[in-house]
């Protein structure tokens, strides 16, 4: 019975054409993946913050540029000591079903996130907050936790001490308000499109698990005058090439990535949609400083760096746009002058004498080779990098012994210390330096290699302490500089973030963080 | 014959306790968790992680536990996919494979037997070389090759067609990956319909029908396709499973909502409720199919009866 049918099918198919019906004001994007959950507390990857941050807004919120704009917040007061924030919420600021959002949707949401019973893997993230550790902990009751509504719409939060990136993480959807009326009444089911009400430009009408997100305009939206797009469909695509084969088919308007070796095929066909842009991560492999390993001598480390050609990496061997890294930090980043080793200037030639010089003062030589055991998780990219690496580090006599291993298994691996040197990346949380130069403090998880260094820590801890931004840089950039010397890491490339954009579309700004809200996307007539 | 079922369903019992078992126990042993990944959580929200889904208990509690969930008919919720249960997910990514599946082994069969027939028939002719030379070309090229190849050629190139997506199971978005997953099977099925084809051909009965005086089209529609088919039949049980329960290759070159991703990703997520309700869910099916095509082969071959 069936497979009549599905020949005639076949058969008229070929006469037929395909036209979509294409509404001018619908957004079709690609995301990269199925998001896990809709409720921002639930979430923890980009492709999350793509739909998510459409659908809510955060007392503070992303201009087109990625710069942090006033959201749910009209305006705020800081004390002098930074440690106390006073928001004045708007009167208009709406639910998508027209409840107001007050304050006390706040208070809600971040007691919320900070339940362990709610088991969110980002909690952490307010951690500045006052007591919000110790109320995940259960060492301090809910109540104590420094945020409290004044009134409907005024909202004091109160933190553990000064800390100048917390505006600008207020915009991140683990600051988000969620809609207390809605949880309450249902639950871990609130996200569903039945229930969900959200505040932010969009509101959630549809969810079909692997297919697609839709959502309309939000007429309660406090700025809804200013939205140009009637609606947003959102397609999870993990396969890029599949993302790149819908969009030049005009099936999506926006791709959220594309295959990097198709980059230089995009950029001759279709050199007006790429969107290549520096981000907000860095690529880098860990030294294993711990005492019984090679690595542990700084010499070898800063040997290993110098034969390094970052450039070879980044233009022969990737050929996507990638900026080789010189220092930690990856610039660009809010607020900070970053360091740089101080061989960047040096030729490849004095370079490798240098290092040379370094490996037999380290008492290595042809008859006493260093081996090295090289980890990597598996992908195409690392493995050609793990493989250069090695060829690199040959004219030094080093004999390398590369492992791969899925993520999972990798990462458990190497936090073991079970291996010399290590591919790791790091994708910053926030816009600021702290959060990757605290990668390499003695005793943090993300330490791979245990890089100690009582000097570079106590540096972090003073510019924890400072309130003015350009001292508070200084000491971070102080710390960086320690850390380059120490060739405590092997810092290869800076992220670049890759974007397929319709020319027909206005209103996208390239930005470090990739963010980019749909309020702010319009048609072109 | 009710009886026969019943006693294959009762035996499938203990099968599917040792398939649960043992993959219960091998997952836990493969190193690396579902809360492992590039950044480390802070102790106390991996702890809090691992205690919210039990998984800080000794292994063989959470196999008590798993256990006892199963039984009630739950199979937990999805590590990954936070919002969603195991069940849910299956419940929605399976009718999706199932639609696709059910598609592709039509158009195999359809396909594949006439061919297999065709070139049995008309053994070392052009056209049986021409035949049997696409099929192995069919099974040389891996479904990862076809795919993108149809998707730029009648998605991008041609438009004919959408490049990726489900849209409901609309017909122009089945096409495309209906046709790359049948074309492996409509070359197994060719190939091995043929050798069966031939060698049904040369034996007794045949002869027989011949000598009767019985026209070549009937004894072939009726003597000879019959029997001819039953090693196509035992091929399609575990073919059938293996399909409708999806391809994680088309699913993600075309970008479709079935399970066959699941299989995948579940395992290298570590999202360990996931494997175990894929795992359930296959071996369920293998066990059902498999019984369902032994019960078949009494309806194509009269020697075989699973009467008392």
């Amino acid at each position: 019975m069936i497979t009549p049918r599905l020949a005639a099918g076949s058969l008229l198919l070929a006469a037929t054409c395909l036209a979509l019906p294409v509404s001018a004001d619908t957004l079709r994007l690609a995301i990269m993946g199925e998001p896990a959950s809709l409720d921002p507390h639930k979430v923890s990857g980009t492709w999350e913050n793509d739909v998510v941050g459409d659908l809510f807004e955060g007392l503070v919120t992303e201009a087109a540029d990625g710069s942090r704009i006033p959201g749910v917040a009209e305006s705020w007061e800081v004390t002098e000591d930074g440690t106390t924030y006073t928001f004045s919420l708007r009167e208009d600021a709406a639910w998508s079903d027209g409840t107001p959002v007050t304050a006390d949707d706040f208070v809600f949401a971040f007691r919320r996130i900070l339940d362990p019973a709610t088991a969110a893997s980002y909690a952490y993230l307010l951690y500045p907050v006052k007591n919000a550790e110790a109320v995940f902990n259960g060492d301090a009751e809910p109540g104590a936790l420094g945020i409290e509504a004044l009134d409907a719409h005024t909202l004091e939060i109160t933190l553990e001490r000064s800390t100048p990136y917390f505006l600008d993480q207020l915009a991140h959807y683990t600051a988000y308000p969620v809609p207390r009326h809605v949880v309450e009444a249902h639950g871990d089911d609130w996200p569903s499109p039945e229930h969900m009400v959200s505040n932010g430009a969009f509101a959630l009408q549809e969810w079909r698990s692997q297919t697609r997100i839709e959502a309309t305009r939000n007429p309660h939206f406090h700025d809804a005058e200013n939205v140009a797009l009637d609606e947003v469909i959102y397609f999870p695509i993990e396969e890029r090439n599949t993302a790149l084969n819908r969009f030049r088919a005009g099936e999506i308007d926006i791709a959220r990535e594309f295959p990097t070796q198709q980059y230089t095929w995009l950029q001759e066909n279709l050199p007006e949609a790429v969107q290549v842009a520096p981000y907000l991560g860095i690529y880098y492999y860990a030294f294993n400083t711990r005492d019984d390993r090679a690595t542990a001598d700084p010499r070898v480390r800063e040997a290993l760096s110098l034969a390094v050609r970052r450039e070879v990496i980044t233009d022969q061997i990737l050929g996507t746009g990638e900026e080789p890294a010189y220092g930690f930090v990856p610039p660009n980043v809010a607020h900070y002058e970053g360091a740089e080793l101080d061989f960047a200037d040096l030729s490849q030639e004095e370079r490798l004498t240098r290092a040379r010089t370094l490996m037999e003062e380290a008492g290595y030589g042809p008859d006493n080779p260093l081996e090295l055991l090289l980890r990597y998780n598996t992908s195409e990219d690392h493995r050609k990098v793990a493989i250069a690496l090695a060829a690199m580090w040959k004219p030094l006599g080093v004999e390398v012994e590369l492992y791969n291993a899925e993520v999972a298994v990798h990462y458990a691996d190497i936090r073991q210390g079970d291996f010399d040197v290590a591919r790791a990346g790091w994708i910053g949380d926030y816009n600021d330096a702290q959060n990757f130069l605290s990668l390499l403090e003695g005793g943090v998880a993300n330490n791979y290699g245990a890089y100690q260094n009582d000097a570079f820590d106590a540096l972090m801890d003073q510019a924890a302490e400072t309130q003015d931004t350009d001292a508070r840089a200084e000491l971070m950039a102080e710390a960086e500089t320690l850390a380059l010397a120490d060739n405590a890491t092997l810092p290869l490339y800076y992220y670049v973030s890759r974007n397929l954009v319709s020319p027909a579309l206005s209103g996208w700004q390239t930005n470090i963080e990739d963010i980019h809200r749909s309020r702010w996307i319009d048609f072109e007539d | 014959m009710l009886r026969y079922t019943l006693t294959r369903l009762l035996q499938a019992i203990p099968t599917l306790w040792i398939v649960i078992t043992l993959s219960f126990f091998l997952m836990h042993l493969a190193p690396g968790g579902p809360f492992d990944g590039e950044r480390q959580l802070p102790p106390e929200i991996e702890a809090n992680l691992l205690a919210t889904y039990h998984l800080d208990e000794p292994v063989w509690r959470q196999y008590l536990i798993y256990m006892g969930n199963l039984l009630q008919g739950d199979l937990g919720p999805s590590f990954k996919y936070k919002d969603f249960t195991v069940t849910e997910l299956v419940a929605q990514g399976f009718p999706v494979s199932l639609e696709l599946g059910l598609w592709a082994i039509g158009l195999a069969l359809l396909i594949g037997l006439p061919l297999g027939v065709i070139a049995a028939l008309r053994r070392n002719s052009t056209i049986d070389y021409l035949v049997m030379g696409t099929a192995l070309a069919g099974v040389a090229v891996p479904n990862f090759v076809i795919a993108p190849l149809l998707a730029l050629v009648f998605g991008v190139f041609l438009g004919w067609l959408p490049v990726g997506g489900w849209n409901d199971g609309a017909w122009s978005n089945l096409v495309l990956p209906v046709v790359a997953l049948s074309i492996q099977q409509i070359a197994y099925i060719a190939r091995m319909m043929r050798a069966s084809m031939i060698e049904i051909l040369g034996s007794h009965f045949i002869r027989t029908a011949r000598a009767k005086g019985l026209t070549e089209t009937e004894v072939i529609w009726r003597h000879a396709l019959r029997p001819a088919m039953l090693p196509v039949v035992s091929y399609l049980g575990p073919a059938i499973a293996g399909i409708i329960t999806g391809s994680v290759v088309i699913e993600q070159i075309f970008g479709i909502p079935g399970i066959g991703r699941y299989f995948v990703q579940a395992a290298l997520n570590r999202d360990y409720t996931l494997v175990m309700g894929t795992v359930v869910f296959y071996g369920a099916l293998i066990v059902l199919l498999n019984l369902l095509v032994d019960l078949l082969y009494s309806a194509l071959d009269p020697q075989i009866r699973y009467d008392d």
